[in-house]
């Protein structure tokens, strides 16, 4: 089997994804092009050797459908004989479409491809591309859908997270980001988005509130007390869990992912391409995995599906210098270091989607990028990289620096 | 000649077909109604004499739904896919037959109209009702664990939108003819006498055929489908609160939810298909066999007093005595006095009986807060009411029920004080809860007249009466007491005696089971959650806590001491003692049991329950704790059944259900063992008596029926 090699990652800064935010008035098309076109430029690609590009996209309907990447390289003037796939596994597309362009690499039938993701949330919402899971009732009722909001509660009431437990993550993923970004540290990936004149629209995460206290935090309203109550979700919940009495809701917005608009892009390739284009692979893909696990908590599939892919690898997750887990809610990250015996200085070093956001489709393209400059800030060996996934799934990544 | 309906042509070309059904007070959907329909669909399309029609009934009301006992007949020829449909479709397609018949249609509502009932006003073009106050409109299918299956989820929804139709479905509310209105199920109200002139006037006035969800650019008001966020939105959320009430016990909500969610989505005839699918799909579900034959066919005929012996004549009590005015005998007075009746209450002291009869002036206020009842009404209902210490008052009465203490020696000196006074030819009855009539008959001159009517609390709420037959009880005072409990419009069951009868004894071994399981090591949570999922009220701990741990120790001690030898400790009883002797949490009323109930927020499990029951280190899953607290129910049913405490399974179905609770869903304790096999049944209880403890062995006589696969029904 080939190796696949990362050779650059790009990403866009986060907007806030709402009308305020600063890339709401910039496409998801837009967006994706000025990856590609980025990811091009840094490395003078010749984008005709380019053999696929695998996007990410959870919501790929309105200006996000019709097979986003196909029509973003187009956009971004690559060659028109690269194609282009969309794929959705909901939080995890991002990761996924690297996991996928590297498989083809692998497979020794593509020597050189693109992966990424792109999410406009402001522009086209979460949950527009509709889906039988939540709203047909045969399949709701028969698989006990709760929104994510209760299984995050639900992950806290069994194991023990209190509020105050949560939201001292969160204080502490805002510090963790705004310090990573005053030191420059993720300079080397960010790439500004531009208006059509060429002007910076945004060039730094505007999700961030790093000068927060664990005083502020504690003010906010828990979210899904009235989705569990008066909408019957813990009930359903409680179905699938009947070991627990009633449910703690204690996630917030604030130590919740935040919603925003953002793109990211990787570039992939065999060791012969990037020595034939003078490129310098800076890490390798030692495995992936993703599995499936119980839908209604949902949130549960990191720690299942970093094992699988530890497996795949043959190594032990001592093995592993940085863990890079999406803080969809602090919940989820919290149960995953509980579960893999895993120290908070090893895990989202830098802060993650609590601070910055978490725009869906790209997020796992993001954070991909953002471990691996930490690992070569570091000069550290090896990350795992994974993402908890709607209807209960988890996708892992493991990568090895080569030099 | 027409046995259902008449149609008649006036001179203008207007058909009035008239529904009748012959040998019903109610006009509802028989096998010969839906061939004079069909007759009559046929002449309406074909006619060119007839313009269009107007359909009414001649009866007070327009017409109910499908007559259930015919519907619980048919259901036993239902026995696949294709018996099914061949069952559903039928009215589904004639409805939808005269709906295309070409010509204006027009109902005119002139008073109640449910279920098939509605579904034909839905098919027509043009709805009009009699503004009744009596009228009522609605689609209550659910309630029997059924849909509306002519047409109800599909034209419904189209007519007023997803969300109000889901809700008017779904909870199988009943709507006024204002109501109707408003959500525009009906197009007009008029006054009863222009009923049929406007609905005439309608088509008069060039009202046409044709359905607006035929055309061609019809789209569902408020939105369908999974796309549209506004729908998306309600199927999403009303499909969690389905999971929350029916604990998925139930499958008629959220077959209609989905009939509403997919129908709306095609064509009108394919919508029509998908709802009789979803109606063939619980028509083989045991749980609305189970249901219909119980709540209904059978809780109806116990209400006609289906128990009562032949050739009593019929009684009626005018004077009603009520020893004891504690919560029991004072909830007993009050709803004799609602029936109608004279309530002489009697307790030792009149500040006693007189704090009874508080009860019922509480109650009688927020009735007429309400609006429910009137000052006048409230004012003569509790005249009714006399209290009194003075036996001589119930001189006049020709029933006394007895609600005092729970002591043999107490109960026997009021039986004699009564008996002493009250006329010869009087009932005394009494509302102990468990023990023995005969025992207590024997303090009686007229044992023959002494009978237990076991109320349960609050008797204002709760349905059932149970009515317990001591071994020298009459056939006439049987039918008298039977009397009494349809005049106060309950649901009686008939038992013989025996210790804790049928109801007190079965529920105690589900409390018992649910403590079995605690002092297990079984999870608290998991014991209450597992209750509530099976469709119970409430878990095992909570309703202790409810009854109080002081009375299920007083109770224990009782039995104790009226067995001897033959006592056998209950699997339970380790908890009981723990909770009331060592640890002193005797229940809610004293703030503190297997629940803490703290002042400013919900009841919540005590905390150090586990310290004292330490949590076993496997857990059982959520099924094998609901097998056990259902299973031991059951099988103590069935043992009532063998040992003649009950003679008839439909008792037992409607007193489990009534009486404590026992899940709706199953029909009731022995419909529960029919439905799970009687062979499977025993051979589980086998195996439970193995793994938790001999009160789970089945006895030969069970046994015996598992052999020849016998069924209670």
């Amino acid at each position: 089997m080939a190796d696949a090699y990362v050779y650059d990652c790009v990403r866009s800064p986060r907007g806030r994804g709402k009308a305020t935010g600063s890339l709401h008035e910039i496409t998801p098309i837009q967006l994706s092009a000025q990856m590609l076109g980025a990811l091009r430029d840094r490395n003078h690609l010749d984008t005709s050797l380019v053999d696929d590009i695998v996007f990410g996209c959870v919501s790929p309907v309105g200006e996000q459908g019709s097979v986003i990447p196909r029509v973003a390289a187009l956009v971004a003037d690559y060659a028109e004989t690269v194609p282009g796939k969309q794929l959705n596994r909901f939080c995890a597309s991002g990761l996924e479409a690297i996991n996928t362009a590297a498989a083809q690499i692998m497979a020794g039938q593509s020597d050189l491809t693109i992966g990424g993701g792109v999410e406009s949330m402001s522009r086209v919402p979460m949950g527009s591309d509709g889906g039988a899971w939540a709203t047909d009732p045969a399949v709701a009722y028969k698989t006990y859908f709760a929104p994510q909001g209760i299984g995050a509660d639900l992950i806290a009431s069994m194991h023990g997270f209190s509020r105050q437990d949560v939201d001292a993550y969160a204080c502490e993923s805002q510090r963790r980001a705004g310090h990573a970004w005053k030191s420059g540290w993720f300079k080397n990936s960010v790439v500004p988005v531009r208006d059509i004149l060429g002007e910076v629209v945004l060039d730094r995460d505007e999700h961030m509130r790093p000068q927060t206290t664990m005083e502020e935090l504690s003010n906010l309203k828990a979210a899904f007390v009235q989705l569990g109550d008066e909408f019957g979700f813990d009930a359903v919940a409680l179905q699938r869990y009947p070991q627990v009495e009633a449910i703690n809701h204690v996630h917030t917005g604030g130590n919740s992912s935040g919603i925003v608009d953002g793109a990211a892009a990787v570039l992939l390739g065999s060791k012969e391409m990037g020595e034939r284009l003078g490129l310098k692979p800076r890490a390798r893909i030692r495995a992936f995995a993703s599995i499936g696990s119980e839908p209604t908590i949902m949130l549960t599939g990191p720690a299942p599906s970093a094992r699988k892919a530890l497996k795949r690898a043959g190594m032990k997750a001592s093995d592993i210098d940085l863990f890079e887990l999406n803080e969809a809610f602090a919940s989820v990250v919290m149960l995953f270091m509980q579960d893999m015996n895993i120290a908070h200085d090893r895990i989202n070093v830098n802060g993650g989607a609590i601070a910055m956001g978490h725009p869906l489709g790209a997020t796992g393209a993001m954070i991909f990028g953002t471990v691996l400059d930490e690992l070569e800030r570091r000069g550290a060996g090896t990350a795992l990289i994974n993402l908890c996934i709607g209807a209960g799934m988890g996708t892992a990544t493991i990568i090895e620096r080569v030099n | 000649m027409n046995q259902t309906l008449n149609l008649t042509v006036d001179a203008d070309g207007i058909a009035l077909i008239t529904i009748d059904v012959q040998g019903r007070p109610m006009n509802v959907i028989t096998p010969e109604f839906a061939q004079e329909l069909r007759a009559a669909t046929a002449r309406l399309a074909t006619d060119a004499a007839i313009r269009g029609a107007v359909i009414t009934s001649s009866k007070a009301d327009f017409m109910a739904g499908a007559d259930l006992k015919w519907l619980l007949a048919s259901m036993a020829g239902i026995k696949d896919a294709a018996s099914a449909m061949a069952f559903a479709w039928p009215l589904n397609d004639l409805y939808r037959k005269l709906e295309l018949c070409g010509k204006p249609l027009v109902a005119a509502i002139n008073g109640t109209a449910l279920g098939g009932g509605l579904e034909l006003a839905l098919a027509c073009n043009y709805r009009v009702a009699a503004d009744n106050p009596q009228t009522r409109i609605g689609l209550p299918e659910v309630l029997v664990g059924l849909l509306p299956g002519a047409g109800g989820t599909q034209r419904l929804p189209r007519m007023i939108g997803v969300r109000d139709a889901l809700q008017i479905i779904v909870e199988g509310t009943h709507l006024t003819v204002h109501e109707a209105l408003a959500k525009k199920i009906v197009d007009k109200v008029v006054a009863p006498d222009q009923l049929i002139a406007t609905a005439r006037q309608w088509i008069l006035d060039g009202g046409t055929a044709g359905q607006p969800w035929d055309g061609k650019n019809f789209k569902v008001p408020g939105g369908a489908g999974g796309l549209d966020p506004r729908a998306a939105q309600i199927f999403m959320g009303g499909t969690a609160l389905v999971s929350k009430r029916t604990q998925h016990n139930y499958p008629a909500p959220i077959a209609i939810m989905s009939a509403v969610y997919e129908g709306t989505q095609v064509p009108m005839d394919t919508g029509l298909k998908i709802e009789s699918r979803y109606l063939a799909s619980l028509l083989l579900s045991p749980v609305t066999r189970n249901m219909t034959r119980t709540l209904f066919v059978n809780k109806v005929a116990a209400e006609k007093l289906v128990r009562r012996p032949e050739g009593i004549e019929k009684s009626k009590v005018g004077t009603l005595g009520v020893l004891g005015a504690g919560m029991m005998g004072a909830g007993i007075a009050y709803i004799s006095a609602r029936a109608g009746m004279q309530v002489r209450l009697l307790d030792t002291s009149l500040d006693k009986a007189e704090k009874g009869k508080q009860y019922s002036e509480k109650l009688v206020a927020k009735d007429i807060e309400r609006g429910r009842s009137s000052a006048a009404k409230g004012a003569e209902l509790l005249g009714r009411i006399k209290p009194t210490t003075d036996y001589q008052d119930l001189a006049l009465c020709d029933m006394v029920i007895e609600a005092v203490f729970e002591d043999r020696a107490i109960k026997a000196d009021v039986t004699r004080k009564t008996e002493g006074v009250m006329p010869k030819t009087a009932v005394f009855a009494s509302n102990t809860s468990t023990l023995p009539i005969t025992g207590l008959a024997e303090a009686s001159a007229r044992p023959d007249q002494f009978i237990g009517v076991h109320f349960f609390s609050p008797a204002e709420k709760m349905p059932l009466v149970e009515i317990i037959v001591g071994k020298k009880t009459s056939p006439a005072t049987l039918a008298r007491a039977l009397d009494y409990v349809q005049q106060l419009k309950k649901t009686p069951i008939v038992v013989n005696d025996g210790r804790g009868f049928y109801t007190s004894r079965v529920f105690g071994t589900f409390t018992n089971e649910g403590m079995t399981l605690l002092a297990e090591g079984v999870n608290p949570a998991l014991i209450e959650n597992a209750a509530k999922q099976a469709g119970l009220p409430v878990g095992p701990l909570a309703v202790l806590d409810e009854v109080t741990m002081e009375l299920v120790y007083h109770v224990t001690q009782q039995t104790k001491r009226d067995l001897g030898t033959s006592y056998q400790e209950a699997s339970g009883w380790p908890v009981i003692k723990k909770m009331a002797e060592d640890l002193k949490r005797l229940g809610k009323r004293y703030g503190q049991g297997f629940y803490d109930y703290p002042a400013d927020a919900k009841k919540r499990l005590w905390p150090e329950l586990s310290k004292h029951f330490p949590l076993a280190k496997t857990q059982p899953d959520l099924a094998e704790v609901q097998k056990r607290l259902l299973y031991i129910q059951a099988l103590e049913t069935a043992r009532c059944m063998e040992e003649g405490v009950l003679t008839e399974a439909a008792d037992g179905d409607l007193g489990s259900i009534l009486g404590w609770g026992f899940p709706p869903w199953t029909g009731g304790s022995l419909s529960f063992i029919d439905t799970v096999g009687t062979k499977e049944f025993v051979a589980e209880c086998e195996r439970l008596a193995k793994q938790y403890g001999p009160r789970f062995e089945p006895s030969t006589w069970l046994k015996a029926r598992a052999a020849s696969n016998m069924k209670f029904y």
